[in-house]
């Protein structure tokens, strides 16, 4: 327990009352230990409540588990039915009678055969109970139920005074006692006899709400010691009693800042990359035939995949039908079915009450100690219990599993419809992760979307998703937007191949210019040659020119010197021309 | 009287006390007058204390202190308190005041 922050006087040794546990889950920790030992406690409720389960159940978690044998004073039932009624818990008390750990006392009474004719007390009664301890060494004893007595005999005055000292000469030896009554008209006990054992007092009590009964506890009363306060569900199953009380009185949960993977790879690229926060509460709400069933079940693969536990509580689907609807996905999940990986949790929402159905899965999860599991869906349970009473239960499961460090799916079956908005608000403000499934209508069909409402403490996309489903598993398309807005589906095909079309296009526009070009190019190069060829020409000419022009010259030199030659001889054979030209 | 006549309107009774209380011992007092007076030689009583033999309580179905049981004759009857109201206990045991 925490400690209070207020200075305060420590002292030592202090009397505390010492505590007798009862054996019954949750009720030891509700009373912080049990019922006060050595004293007599009263368990009142109205017929059915399950008064004599209770105690039978003390009795014998008493004789096996604490060698403190006990006494069994019936004053309703005989031996024989009381042994059998209790034999459907697997509590084998002929055995232990056998054992001598415990005693079993039938007390009958009955007006019609009795006749009062003056003065008497209950003595007899006294002896009875006292011989009955002293046989065993008892050091419980249950009364059930007393107030028969007050049916059998008629001096009322006599009988609350042996009452009241019953209960003192039970204190006086010692024993930790149980007494039954049964629940009065607007009070705890029919006789008052709250009046008389003052020490403890326990209220059992079944409602029926909707056609369901959830049967509570509450410790109305503990003299002298702290106790839990609240009205706590419970339930009796063929293992026992389970009282399940709100373990944390606080926020006060491990943070962890492992992460698990949803399973889905795409998914875990929206969260980081890494997937959901161990031991985080995730809500994935949507509509009929979104696909939360399909989100779950990959996330409880994964999980098996990784070698944990999970426990998968179907309460709409059987889990034969789980299995075989998701093999369409590409999952198998009865592989992990058979390595006692993966446990299948079905029952009806409407089976029993809310709180019963809490209990329940207290029970299993503390029994199998699962690393996660999938409530599928949450909302079905809506019909079990009034909103309010769900919020508080998903409440008091999430904490419960936080506190274990749980992770747990929860889906929740209609999203945006004005009906369920307001639950929808209750029980995403206490998860962590919310994950909205659409199913949106567009251009004559329904497409799968998905959006990361929130996941606190982790960046996380904030993109609507596509969401599909085929034989490999879940894929996740980024959505199509365009001019004309977020495209799915068909519409989004559609798109795309317009946009390949356009695309081809384009394409082929790109190399008829090219071509084009290219061509041009090739015009302009055969252009450049001839023009080179021209030029080629030209130059050719130019030099024939050239040439022409210097042969010119040169026969014009020649000729000049042969002119000369002829006008004056005195210079002959210069010019070995001369013949020739002379010749002319 | 004999047995057989015993046997056929003989009245025997059980007397169960828990110890030699004012309670028991005026029980005792007040069946003794009773039977004295409507029953003279035709019963038998039998004190029965508890706190000697505690077992019997149980066996015989003792609750209250003094209870009186009619073994004889049959049907088995039950009267309990100190029997100080005299007419109640003759309705009890089936007897008609003469």
């Amino acid at each position: 327990m925490k400690t209070s922050m207020r200075p305060r006087i420590v002292t030592r040794n202090l009397p505390v009352i010492a505590k007798s546990p009862t054996g019954i889950d949750g009720l030891d920790e509700v009373t912080f230990g049990g019922l006060p030992q050595g004293r007599p406690t009263l368990l009142c409720g109205a017929a059915g409540c399950g008064k004599t389960l209770f105690a039978m159940t003390f009795l014998y978690n008493g004789a096996v588990a604490h060698d403190e044998p006990g006494v069994f004073i019936a004053f309703e039932e005989q031996p024989e039915d009381l042994i059998k009624n209790v034999g459907s818990l697997s509590y084998d008390i002929e055995r232990l009678i056998e054992q001598k750990k415990i005693v079993v006392d039938h007390i009958h009474l009955d007006r019609n055969e009795i006749e009062e004719a003056g003065d008497y007390d209950l003595d007899g009664l006294f002896i009875r109970i006292g011989f009955a301890i002293d046989s065993i060494g008892a050091k419980r004893v249950v009364i059930d139920t007393i107030e028969t007595l007050f049916g059998g005999l008629d001096n009322q005055a006599v009988l609350r005074s042996e009452l009241r000292r019953l209960f003192e000469w039970l204190k006086s030896k010692g024993v930790t006692a149980i007494i039954t009554a049964e629940r009065g008209n607007g009070t705890l006990t029919r006789y008052g006899l709250e009046e008389y054992v003052a020490d403890c007092v326990i209220l059992l009590d079944n409602r029926v709400h909707d056609q369901l009964s959830t049967r509570r506890l509450r410790v109305v009363k503990y003299r002298g010691t702290a106790h839990g306060t609240n009205e706590y569900p419970f339930i009796i199953d063929q293992d026992g009693i389970t009282v399940m009380p709100i373990t944390s009185s606080g926020l006060a949960h491990d943070a962890s800042t492992e992460r698990v993977s949803t399973g889905i790879a795409d998914l875990d690229d929206m969260l980081e990359g890494r997937g959901y926060y161990k031991g985080s509460s995730i809500l994935i709400s949507g509509m009929a035939g979104s696909g939360k069933s399909t989100v779950s079940a990959h996330f409880a693969n994964s999980i098996c995949q990784a070698g944990q536990r999970c426990i998968y509580f179907a309460l709409e689907e059987s889990p034969q039908q789980i299995v075989r609807n998701m093999r369409s996905v590409g999952l198998d999940l009865q592989q992990w079915v058979d390595r006692d990986l993966l446990r299948f949790s079905a029952r009806r929402p409407n089976l029993y009450g809310l709180e019963t159905h809490l209990a329940a899965m207290h029970r299993e999860v503390r029994e199998f100690d699962p690393a996660a599991v999938v409530v599928d869906p949450i909302s079905s349970l809506m019909g079990a219990g009034i909103a309010g009473d769900v919020h508080s239960m998903t409440l008091r499961l999430i904490d419960f599993l936080k506190s274990r460090g749980v992770t747990a799916l929860f889906t929740n079956l209609g999203a945006g419809t004005a009906d369920t908005a307001t639950t929808e608000m209750q029980i995403s403000s206490l998860t962590d992760t919310w994950l909205l499934l659409y199913n949106r209508e567009t251009n004559g069909e329904h497409n799968r979307q998905l959006y990361l409402l929130k996941s606190r403490g982790m960046a996380h996309s904030n993109q609507v998703r596509e969401f599909l489903m085929s034989s490999d598993g879940i894929a996740l398309r980024e959505v199509y937007v365009g001019p004309d807005g977020v495209l799915t589906g068909s519409a989004r095909v559609a798109q795309e191949t317009r946009d390949r079309a356009d695309r081809v296009l384009r394409m082929q526009e790109v190399e008829r210019r090219a071509r084009e070009i290219e061509r041009r190019r090739q015009d302009i190069a055969r252009q450049i040659e001839t023009l080179k060829v021209q030029l080629a020409s030209e130059e050719g000419e130019m030099e024939r020119l050239n040439l022409e022009g210097a042969a010119r010259d040169d026969q014009r030199s020649a000729d000049r010197i042969a002119l000369a030659q002829l006008r004056g001889s005195t210079r002959p054979a210069r010019s070995p021309l001369l013949p020739t030209t002379s010749s002319k | 009287m004999t047995a057989a006549s015993m046997e056929r309107d003989g009245y025997n009774l059980r007397l169960y006390v828990a110890g030699q209380t004012p309670k028991s011992l005026a029980a005792l007092a007040n069946l003794k007058k009773l039977c004295e007076t409507h029953l003279p030689g035709r019963y038998t009583i039998e004190v029965i204390d508890l706190m000697k033999d505690p077992a019997l309580a149980q066996r015989d179905q003792i609750v209250a202190i003094p209870t009186l049981i009619r073994q004889l004759p049959e049907p088995l009857k039950r009267i309990i308190g100190d029997l100080s109201n005299a007419e109640k206990v003759l309705v009890g045991l089936d007897i008609a005041p003469s």
